[in-house]
């Protein structure tokens, strides 16, 4: 197996899992966002790792013209700008929400919100 | 008191630059790194660090809420402003060739007022957001809290920022 | 990736935002490595700058500390290897790092590359992409971000502050909370 020439996607494997891994077993909800951060890193990272050429440079015409310039590809770029902008507007909502919630239940604990959801349940359907 | 004076110091020494350098990242998009996003979030980025130290009401004084929501919606209005213009002068939606009398001009022209629009809504978000979320602090005691913590990771952005520009 | 580690393990819930901070220095230190300037600068400013305050001020509002659950949770654990081992078999298939023949250098790519400088005129490629090209496409993105600041906004409505601000009057951004009669009588429920 040519593992050595993948070895971005088996990077962008790991990050991808361990935000994943924080997103669904750790209950503190600002932990999910901070793993969902690195969830999408990983993502920009495998889209990044995937636009290099060997050899090339940044996409921007030097100077003199661009005879016999290598360049690396420029469309994942602007894709990643903008899921970069994307991401950090999702960032800010969640974190909005988790203010939001911790007012009302007083806690940001996953299994502690449950508790609290289905006490008040058990209260309805008992009056 | 010397802790907040070396900051207070600081940051007006820092702010201008931090501005200028938002500024010279949005025009000089075309030319090398940047554009409307980078400069936005650098720009909010020193009203930011301006509120983090100088306190929530000062910095309001500064860029009142009115203003603020006004220039929210202003650059979206920019952006598909200059894409109908280009509907009423006869191309495409967001054609920017027919803005101008050259094609290459019109393109320059198109572009520059669209980074334009971007760079003023993104960082018009960011104050609002950042002015929401320490709005809502119970006192006083938070937001010190947030300065003595804050202003590391900021200073430091921009410091780097500026020694850049 | 130790970074990555360290996140997920620790309950110290300051130092897991701190430590994300500079996983996104180092992320925008990788995308200069990888010639993708523009990703970098947006990821350093975004990432370590604007994510940060964000995340410290939502601490500052609420706890800093995570429970530490008592027995340990094994399914999770399986379903991110398995899912991960997936992904590793599937990525077996795919071109390999920086190699110029892969699928995606060969369509549209080099039409841009070549024919920018010549039809837009601006040198900076992604610049030309992102506002000429694909305009449309930054067109919705800048609706996203307005949606993110009016969505803050309408959640997070600023409290009145005890001095009276004859320019803030003028505004009408949730003046008198309309939540905040029936926030303060949820609480007392929840506390007992």
């Amino acid at each position: 197996m040519a593992w050595l020439g993948h070895f971005n996607y088996w990077i962008f494997v790991f990050l991808m899992m361990a935000g994943f891994y924080t997103v669904i077993a750790r209950g503190n909800l600002i932990k999910k966002i901070v793993g969902l951060n690195i969830f999408q890193t990983s993502v920009f990272l495998l889209y990044i790792t995937m636009g290099k050429v060997a050899g090339g440079t940044a996409p921007i015409v030097p100077e003199g013209g661009s005879e016999g310039v290598v360049y690396s590809n420029p469309i994942p770029h602007v894709l990643i700008l903008t899921a970069i902008v994307v991401g950090v507007a999702t960032t800010a909502l969640g974190l909005a929400l988790i203010v939001r919630i911790n007012e009302a239940y007083g806690t940001i604990e996953e299994d502690e919100i449950q508790d609290i959801e289905e006490s008040g349940d058990k209260k309805e359907r008992a009056t | 008191m010397r802790h907040h004076l070396v900051l207070r110091v600081v940051a007006k020494l820092l702010i201008p630059l931090i501005m200028l350098f938002a500024l010279y990242v949005q025009f000089h998009g075309d030319y090398g790194p940047g554009g409307g996003f980078q400069a936005g979030v650098i720009f909010g980025s020193a009203f930011i660090l301006y509120a983090l130290i100088f306190g929530l009401e000062n910095a309001e004084k500064v860029v009142p809420s009115a203003y603020l929501i006004a220039l929210v919606s202003a650059g979206l209005l920019l952006y598909a402003g200059v894409g109908f213009a280009a509907m009423y002068l006869g191309g495409n939606f967001l054609d920017y060739g027919v803005l101008a009398g050259d094609f290459i001009a019109g393109q320059h022209l198109g572009i520059l007022l669209v980074e334009l629009g971007v760079g003023i809504t993104v960082a018009a978000v960011m104050i609002v957001i950042f002015f929401a979320f320490a709005g809502r602090g119970e006192g006083d005691d938070e937001e010190e809290d947030d300065a003595a913590n804050d202003a590391d990771p900021v200073q430091d952005l921009a410091s780097d920022s500026s020694r850049k520009a | 990736m130790v970074i990555a580690v360290a996140i997920v393990r620790m309950h110290n819930l300051f130092a897991a935002v701190m430590l994300s901070g500079i996983y996104s220095l180092l992320m925008a230190s990788i995308f200069v490595i990888l010639d993708a300037v523009d990703v970098a600068f947006t990821e350093a400013a975004v990432g370590a700058g604007i994510s940060t305050v964000l995340m410290l001020g939502t601490l500052s509002l609420t706890t800093s500390r995570e429970k530490i659950h008592v027995r340990p949770s094994i399914i999770p654990l399986i379903v991110v290897i398995a899912t991960g081992g997936m992904l590793l078999y599937g990525a077996s298939g795919m071109p390999e790092f920086n190699n110029p023949d892969a699928p995606i250098h060969q369509h549209v790519a080099p039409r841009y590359i070549n024919v920018s400088p010549v039809e837009v005129g601006v040198p900076n490629m992604v610049t030309s992409v992102l506002a000429s090209y694909r305009g449309y496409d930054t067109l919705g993105e800048l609706t996203v971000i307005f949606t993110a600041g009016v969505g803050v906004m309408l959640l997070l409505g600023r409290r009145r502050r005890v001095k009276k601000d004859p320019v803030a009057s003028s505004d009408n951004t949730a003046k008198n909370d309309p939540d905040a009669p029936e926030k303060n009588a949820a609480t007392p429920e929840v506390s007992t």
